[in-house]
């Protein structure tokens, strides 16, 4: 009968400061070591972090009240929309809207303003309302500063993509997509994921991450509010049980105020749009040997489609299968061809975010959160279809 | 010795085979990598030249007496160090190699010596923080 650990026993040795804590790197040479069992009686915590453009990202603002009061159903923020559609003095600031007073090509959006309040700078704030008699103002304009409003509650519909697929481009012209600049006639491939240190590939299938999960999120504690939108956990899956490719996401949220800079980072992609990088950290607990043989997985074992993004359809073909040890290598053989290969996600800051989160747990500061329902299995995916063409 | 640089010619200069007379003259080894004439008739070229080092001083030297500015790559292409998240996205565009991870640490590598001036990574780099001037 080998070991088992509750999530109370492994809360109790972190209160003590008596946690075994490890990077989901540094565990894979001491499970070849020592083997599973051994590792799940020495390690109560595994930490794993991702530091990744997430599009689907944004923040819930409440401004506070006007005076007279104002009932916002239009707001713009440094010139980008946000969705006002909500209650009188609250909105939605998605980070890849894009400022509607500038240039295309200058590519200023959400995402900035979110770094731009992080950092504590002014941002302008102009609103309309309709005038009603309980809120007659129709209209406002004023600066703003994340320190003096009500809430700025990062929401992310879909962050930490449980493997995601390497992109190339097939076509004889350079493609300006969200996989960065993919150069003509397959010249280069780009991936998007930490691998082994990613949260969701050391937990193949959601024992430890679902609804209420502690999570680091952009430099402060966060949770997990459940699976994220496209959540596609009926991926075909190795026998290790990693998906293929693209699978579960989560949604996640946390307190923009308790946020840092380091952690959060407006991006651009030349001809595409603005983008948010978010630093995601997730420990997992040390349950048994079976959970340290998920979290013992190594690039070598993580394998990815090859996607073209060349042909410009829902279904792109899928070029090969390639492992991560090869993505991480520089280069892949393609067809008997080196194809030389780019990051997009940091996997310095994921280590830097790793570490930051064992630091906190061996510091007895933050506890693991026995998640209150799973993310499902099994689920799939729908397309959006044009019924009048079928 | 091998030596990466940009030159920079007055409109006076443009009619003299200066690249004839570093190869005749001075015995370099001459790669020309990209070469242009501004409206104003000003040239720039970016060489690579190999010769032996008293050659190469003297060559320099016979540049510099035609009022040619000699510019080192590190001063017409800057990563700003401090911002960088090393996040990899310009190295997929960079196929002479200049700007690489180093898969110990995953830090980017800038190595002004390969940089053939394409101005690739400008756009590439999603925080803009690289700037390249062919200039």
């Amino acid at each position: 009968m080998g070991v088992r650990k509750s999530y109370e026993e492994i809360n109790a040795k972190i209160r003590s400061g008596q946690a075994v804590v490890v990077s989901a790197e540094e565990i894979i040479p001491m499970v070849k070591e020592q083997g599973a069992e051994k590792i799940a009686q020495t390690v109560d915590v595994v930490t794993t972090a991702t530091f990744g453009p997430m599009c689907s990202s944004g923040v819930f603002l409440n401004f506070g009240h006007t005076d007279p009061p104002i009932r916002m159903k239009k707001v713009w923020l440094n010139g980008v929309s946000a969705y006002a559609g909500i209650a009188a003095v609250d909105a939605y600031l998605g980070a890849t809207e894009e400022a509607e007073d500038r240039e295309p090509e200058e590519l200023y959006g959400g995402a900035h303003v979110i770094q731009e309040l992080l950092e504590g700078r002014q941002v302008h704030l102009e609103a309309i309302g309709t005038g009603t008699d309980c809120y007659p103002l129709r209209e406002w304009e004023s600066d703003i500063f994340l320190s003096e409003i009500n809430e700025a509650i990062l929401y992310n519909p879909r962050n930490a993509y449980q493997n995601y697929a390497a992109a190339a481009n097939s076509s004889p012209d350079t493609l300006y997509t969200y996989m960065g600049v993919l150069l003509p006639n397959l010249s280069n491939v780009t991936y998007s994921t930490s691998g082994e240190l990613s949260p969701l590939l050391n937990d193949p299938e959601y024992r430890t991450v679902g609804v209420g999960s502690r999570i680091f999120l952009g430099g402060a504690v966060g949770y997990v509010t459940g699976h994220g939108t496209q959540h596609n956990s009926a991926r075909e899956r190795l026998p290790n049980g990693v998906p293929l490719g693209g699978a579960a996401t989560l949604g996640v949220t946390g307190n923009l105020k308790e946020m840092s800079p380091d952690f959060i980072q407006a991006a651009v992609y030349e001809k595409y749009g603005v983008s948010l990088f978010v630093g995601i950290g997730i420990p997992m607990p040390v349950l048994d040997a079976e959970m340290v043989t998920c979290l013992a997985v190594s690039d070598a074992d993580i394998f990815t489609g090859l996607v073209d993004y060349g042909v410009q359809r829902r279904s792109r073909p899928i070029l090969a299968k390639v492992s991560y040890a090869e993505l991480k290598s520089g280069q892949i053989n393609f067809n008997g061809r080196l194809v030389p290969t780019a990051p997009l996600s940091s996997m310095k800051k994921a280590r830097q975010i790793a570490a930051v989160l064992a630091d906190w747990i061996r510091a007895g500061q933050f506890f693991i959160q026995e998640p209150a329902e799973r993310l499902p299995l099994g689920k799939s995916l729908s397309s959006l279809n044009d019924r009048k063409r079928c | 010795m091998r030596r990466r640089f940009t030159i920079k010619f007055p409109p006076e200069s443009t009619n003299i085979p200066l690249t004839y007379h570093l190869i005749k003259d001075y015995n370099f080894m001459v790669n020309i990598l990209r070469a242009a004439i501004s409206g104003e008739q000003e040239g720039r070229l970016l060489i690579e030249v190999e010769a032996e080092e008293e050659n190469l001083e003297r060559g320099l030297a016979f540049l510099k007496s035609h009022n040619v500015t000699i510019i080192p790559l590190d001063q017409q292409v800057t990563v700003d160090k401090t911002r960088c998240i090393h996040c990899g996205a310009c190295t997929a565009v960079c196929f002479s190699g200049s700007l690489a991870m180093d898969r110990n640490n995953w830090e980017l590598v800038f190595d002004s010596e390969k940089c053939v001036m394409c101005g690739l990574c400008v756009t590439a780099c999603p925080l803009r923080i690289i700037q390249a001037e062919f200039k």
